[in-house]
C-alpha cells in the first residue's frame, strides 16, 4: 500500500491560500532569501533599500516558481513517499495544470521584474537557475543519477550570486566562493540526512546514493565532500569579504564540521543502529547550523567595514 | 427559498481570493515604490520635445 492511499477524501478540500504558499517551498525560500541578501549585502556597491527589497522579494519568488515547477513535475512520485503525499498536488488539493501555470508565471513574473528592478545579469542568473532546478535537476538528473543532490544543490547556490550581480551589475570571485561554498555543502547535508530517515525514495525509485551505493558509500562522500568544503571555506575568509572575525568562525566551524563528519565515516551501521544514528544526526543539525552561521559570519564583517573597522 | 447572496462556493475561497488580493495590491505598492526611487535616483533628464531649447545642443553645433 502507498503513502498515496492513505489520504481520505475528508482530507480533500478546495486550495486555500496556504496550500499555493506551500507550493512556492517556503523552507527553502526562507534560505535563498538569507544567501541571496548576503551577497547583496557584502557586495562592495550599496543599493538603495527599496530596490534591494524589491529584489530580494523577486528572487524569492523565484524559487517558489521553480519549487512549483518542481512540484508539478514530480507529483507522481511526490504521491509515493511520506514526507511528501500531503504536499498539494499529490494530496488533490490542486490539478498539476494549476502548478505548472503558477510555476510559469511566476517564473516570467520573477525574472521580468528582476531585470527591472536591478539588472539583466541578476535576471539571467535567476532566469537559469529556476531552468537548472526544474529541468536540470528536476525533469533530468533526480530520477537517473545518485549524484541528484550533487548537481541539483547549484540550484540552491546560486542566490548569493544573484544577490551580488543585483549590487554590483557582475560577476567576482568572492561571488563564486560563495556559490561553490553551497554547492559542497549540500551533498553532506543531504546524505546525512539520507542517513538516518528512513525514507522511501526506493519505491519512489529515485536512485539516492544510500538506496544505489548503500550506508557505505554514503558515508566515504560525506567525508570526501567535507573535507572539500573545509578550505575553501576557510580560503573565503582571505578575500574582500572576509575578515579576522569570518576567519576565526569558519576555522572553527570547520574543524568541528571535520570531527562531526570522521565520526560518521569510520562507523559502522551496527554501531549507528544501536545508538539510533546519534552521531548522523548531530552532523545533520550541525550542518544546518553551519551554512547559517558563515554567511552570518560574512554580514558581522560587512558591518564592520560599514563602521571603518575593515582590519584587512 | 430564501434567496442566499453570498454562494457556498465564495465561503470556501475566501482565503485564496483575500490572499490574491493582498498579493496584488502588494506588487502594486511596489512597483510604485521601485518606479519612484528609479525615478528619484536618476539624475535630470531632458529630452527634445516640442519646444525648441538650444542649450541642449553641443556648443560646435
Amino acid at each position: 500500500m502507498t503513502e498515496a492511499t492513505v489520504i481520505t477524501p475528508k482530507d480533500v478540500r478546495d486550495a486555500g491560500f496556504g496550500d499555493f504558499f506551500a507550493l512556492l517551498k517556503p523552507r527553502v525560500m526562507s534560505l535563498v532569501v538569507f544567501t541571496a541578501l548576503t551577497g547583496l549585502l557584502v557586495a562592495p556597491v550599496q543599493v538603495h533599500p527599496v530596490i534591494a527589497f524589491a529584489s530580494i522579494l523577486f528572487i524569492a519568488v523565484g524559487a517558489g516558481a521553480a519549487g512549483a515547477l518542481n512540484m508539478w513535475w514530480e507529483a507522481d512520485i511526490d504521491a509515493l513517499m511520506k514526507r511528501t503525499a500531503r504536499r498539494p498536488v499529490p494530496a488533490g488539493r490542486m490539478s498539476r495544470q494549476d502548478a505548472l501555470a503558477i510555476g510559469v508565471a511566476l517564473s516570467g513574473v520573477s525574472v521580468t521584474m528582476l531585470g527591472l528592478a536591478a539588472n539583466l545579469l541578476a535576471a539571467g542568473l535567476l532566469a537559469f537557475t529556476i531552468f537548472f532546478y526544474a529541468v536540470v535537476y528536476s525533469m533530468w538528473l533526480k530520477r537517473t543519477t545518485p549524484q541528484n543532490i550533487v548537481i541539483g544543490g547549484a540550484a540552491g547556490a546560486f542566490p548569493p550570486m544573484i544577490g551580488w550581480a543585483v549590487a554590483t551589475g557582475g560577476v567576482s570571485v568572492e561571488a563564486m566562493l560563495m556559490c561553490a561554498l553551497i554547492f559542497l555543502w549540500t551533498p553532506p547535508h543531504f546524505w546525512a540526512l539520507a542517513l538516518f530517515v528512513k525514507s522511501d525514495y526506493a519505491n519512489a525509485r529515485v536512485p539516492m546514493l544510500t538506496v544505489t551505493h548503500g550506508h557505505r558509500a554514503t558515508r566515504r562522500h560525506i567525508m570526501a565532500y567535507t573535507l572539500l568544503m573545509a578550505p575553501l571555506a576557510v580560503g573565503i575568509g582571505l578575500t574582500s569579504i572576509g575578515g579576522p572575525v569570518y576567519l576565526v568562525v569558519a576555522i572553527a566551524m570547520n574543524a568541528w564540521f571535520i570531527r562531526r563528519s570522521a565520526s560518521v565515516w569510520l562507523r559502522g551501521e551496527a554501531d549507528a543502529e544501536a545508538d539510533g544514528y546519534r552521531a548522523e544526526k548531530s552532523a545533520f543539525r550541525f550542518s544546518i547550523n553551519y551554512l547559517f552561521v558563515h554567511f552570518a559570519a560574512l554580514l558581522a564583517e560587512a558591518a564592520l567595514r560599514q563602521f571603518g573597522m575593515d582590519i584587512w | 427559498m430564501a434567496i442566499r447572496v453570498e454562494h457556498e462556493l465564495h465561503a470556501r475561497r475566501l482565503s485564496r481570493n483575500v490572499g490574491v488580493g493582498l498579493t496584488l495590491v502588494g506588487f502594486a505598492a511596489l512597483v510604485f515604490a521601485v518606479s519612484v526611487v528609479k525615478i528619484s535616483t536618476t539624475g535630470p533628464v531632458q529630452g527634445f520635445d516640442h519646444t525648441i531649447r538650444p542649450e541642449l545642443a553641443g556648443a560646435d553645433e
